[in-house]
């Protein structure tokens, strides 16, 4: 099986679905002729066309409908917005069209899509290119989201995205587009949204990351027996799969990269504590960036989430 | 009933300045040999400055660059023409406007160092932050002339984009708005023709950008973007026309980046090498030296001098933003809002 890092893993699963399905279309900013700035599509307008994979002006908002219309006429669009912190411009599409169509409509239409976007910081950029504001979009009934965490798990999400019958925000984890490499099957394969994985296992204490964190988790646990849980889709999160690891650790941290207020954590603690107080032996902690905008490069490293960070969490609450 | 012509257009295009260096004298602007003097200087300082910017990025001494090579006269000819109660809300692609206003040098080259510290215009300087998200600075400009208009200021508000801004939601609902308010507004595109690897054509089926102007109910026009006289003669009139109660111009400056879009960018993926030859052959500098020369103003011993001494500059200015101390962790709270809220007052305290 070949060793593929993410990028090559997420261009094989669009190649593998444009094969398979005549419906499936891209579009988006530099996602022809230059394969994306990230070159996720390279390849793609020279094997399938420019009816397949369009070059299109600079307008999220424009990209976002277009898809919209294309999705209710029968294809699978899958529109790339550059940088996350540009999905702000389409957020009115996405929000007020992508994820009602087929309630407004009573079905008559639907809005099988998968935007893709890369996301989360640690990679030096400009503003506004390394936001991670899933929590936002989990915010809205009608839209799934869903955090791949490495090469295997893109591709077998994504092709489980392709297919499924509503939008999906598929967001890349921008950091790890290079970062790590994993065995990913050439063919088929698919992972079902709505799950979660557990990473690691572990006895006395629970901890729940998605995206670029888990590897950053992965790393931090190192010496404890923490069972580690990779949420993969945010909306709808594995509830089950949360309370499960819950019920026997007794303890549980959260670690994601956003800003605190309102982050993705507040609802998994708040399920947890609705669903399952009463296995806690001790608080629910959240370890994440503070409330701040994602700065740039100077103070990126004091703005994510660190291992030092999860180990005092994890030291916190293992004395319970 | 007949089919009726109910309108018709037309786009101007002004060039001042051939190729060979010869200005149409009836086009010339009013300008001293000093301020041509101190035109060409800030171009060579643009130039220099982005050669310099684009070396620290590779040794790893700043972040990602944007590089201005090519659009020198584009970003000095109009920011010449402005005044100093005027406001720019720019994009990001636009040091030669900042040197040209006197934006200090250190300040920018720290910015693209990753501290947003350096975000911070002098105060006298109003110029909005670069701003990143492209297009969405343009109706903040149409508000700042609504407030100029409210406060019966003298000022002029310029907005600066490229070509792919004006695909874009914003810019259509900020030219719709000026030209709806009648506003102080002069809209500066420097159409370099590549919105990273998307050509013009991609962008737009219009022939020129300057035409959008008329669906707007005012006046567009195209300049020759690589000439310096040409840039600032349109910026003058239009900043004079909008002081003077005549409402908003766009302003095409058909010009070319020569470099990648970014130093993480490859253009060599996308863009042909004899489109990039055939405007190397077109360089603004070089251009305005001809014109000089044929004056008796400039000798290659004149560029040299004039190379080092812009040199200088950046090389205390590189000398000054390496010395500024890095920002401390806790300043990752400052000026998110006026006073802290208390978790994150918490928070910072934690660090
Ligand atoms: C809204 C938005 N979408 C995408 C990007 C990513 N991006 C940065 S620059 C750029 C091209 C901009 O082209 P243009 O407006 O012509 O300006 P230029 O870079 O040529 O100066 C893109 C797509 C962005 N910054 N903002």
């Amino acid at each position: 099986m070949a060793q593929l890092k993410m990028v090559q893993a997420i261009n094989q699963a669009l190649a593998y679905e444009m094969e398979r399905d005549d419906r499936v279309v891209l579009l988006g900013e530099d996602v022809g002729r230059d394969g994306g700035v990230f070159r996720v599509t390279e390849g793609l307008l020279e094997r399938f066309g420019s009816e397949r994979v369009l070059d299109t002006p600079l307008c999220e908002s424009g990209i976002m409908g277009a898809a919209i219309g294309m999705a209710a006429y029968g294809l699978c669009p899958v529109p790339e917005i550059q940088f996350m912190g540009f999905t702000y411009s389409a957020f009115e599409q996405l929000f007020a069209h992508a994820a009602r169509i087929r309630s407004r409509s009573r079905g008559r239409f639907t809005c099988p899509l998968v935007v893709r976007t890369p996301y989360g910081g640690g990679i030096k950029a400009p503003e506004l290119h390394e936001e991670s504001t899933e929590a936002l979009f989990c915010q809205v009934p009608g839209l799934k989201v869903v955090v791949p965490s490495g090469p295997y798990m893109a591709k077998g999400l994504l092709l489980s995205a392709l297919r499924d019958p509503d939008p999906v925000l598929f967001l890349e984890p921008t950091r790890l587009y290079r970062l790590i490499r994993e065995e990913v099957p050439e063919g088929e394969y698919v992972v079902e949204l709505g799950k979660a994985r557990v990473a690691r296992a572990g006895g006395a204490v629970t901890v729940v990351a998605w995206g670029s964190m888990l590897e950053r988790v992965l790393k931090a646990v190192d010496g404890y027996d923490a069972e580690v849980l990779d949420l993969l889709t945010l909306s709808p999160f594995d509830i089950g799969a949360v309370l499960a690891s819950v019920r026997k650790t007794g303890r549980l941290v959260i670690v994601h990269e956003a800003a605190k207020s309102c982050g993705f954590g507040a609802e998994i603690a708040a399920t947890v504590a609705e669903e399952a107080i009463l296995h806690l032996r001790g608080p629910i902690l959240r370890v994440t960036a503070p409330d701040v905008p994602v700065p740039l490069a100077k103070l990126i490293d004091h703005y994510l989430p660190g291992p030092k960070q999860i180990r005092a969490a994890l030291d916190q609450v293992l004395q319970y | 009933m007949p089919l009726e012509s109910i309108g018709k257009f037309e786009t101007k295009r002004l060039g001042v300045l051939n190729e060979r260096g010869e200005a149409d004298p009836d086009l010339m602007p009013q300008l001293s040999e000093e301020e041509i003097r101190r035109m060409y200087e800030f171009m060579l300082l643009a130039r220099v400055f982005d050669e310099r910017a684009v070396a620290l990025q590779r040794e790893g001494r700043i972040g990602t660059y944007p590089p201005i090579l090519g659009q020198e006269a584009a970003q000095v000819g109009s920011a010449f023409a402005l005044s100093p109660g005027d406001w720019v809300f720019p994009s990001f692609r636009e040091m030669g406007a900042h040197l040209t206003l006197g934006f200090p040098i250190a300040q920018l080259l720290q910015y693209w160092g990753g501290d947003e510290r350096a975000q911070k215009a002098p105060d006298g300087l109003n110029i909005f932050p670069f701003c990143v998200a492209v297009a969405s600075q343009i109706p903040h400009a149409v508000g700042a002339a609504l407030a100029v208009r409210y406060r019966r200021d003298p000022a002029v508000v310029v907005t600066y984009f490229g070509d792919g801004a004006t695909s874009k939601g914003d810019f259509h609902e900020g030219m719709n708005m000026a030209g709806v308010f009648n506003l102080p507004m002069v809209f500066i595109c420097q159409n370099n023709q590549w919105a990273i690897s998307v050509p013009l054509r991609t962008q737009t089926a219009t022939t020129s950008l300057a035409q959008k102007a008329v669906a707007y109910g005012f006046e567009g026009v195209q300049v020759d973007g690589n000439d310096v006289f040409a840039v600032y003669r349109a910026t003058r009139e239009a900043v004079e026309k909008a002081r003077g109660g005549g409402g908003p111009t766009f302003i095409e400056c058909l010009t070319y980046r020569m470099a990648d879009h970014t130093t993480a960018d490859d253009a060599g993926r996308y863009r042909p090498p004899e489109e990039v030859a055939l405007w190397r052959e077109r360089d603004p500098i070089t251009r305005l030296e001809r014109f000089l020369e044929a004056r008796g103003a400039w000798t290659p011993q004149r560029r040299v001098e004039a190379t080092e001494k812009a040199a200088r500059i950046i090389d205390d200015a590189i000398r000054e933003m390496e010395n500024v101390l890095s920002p401390a962790p806790a300043e990752l709270f400052d000026g998110v809002l006026a006073a802290l809220t208390p978790r994150q007052a918490e928070q910072k305290k934690g660090l």
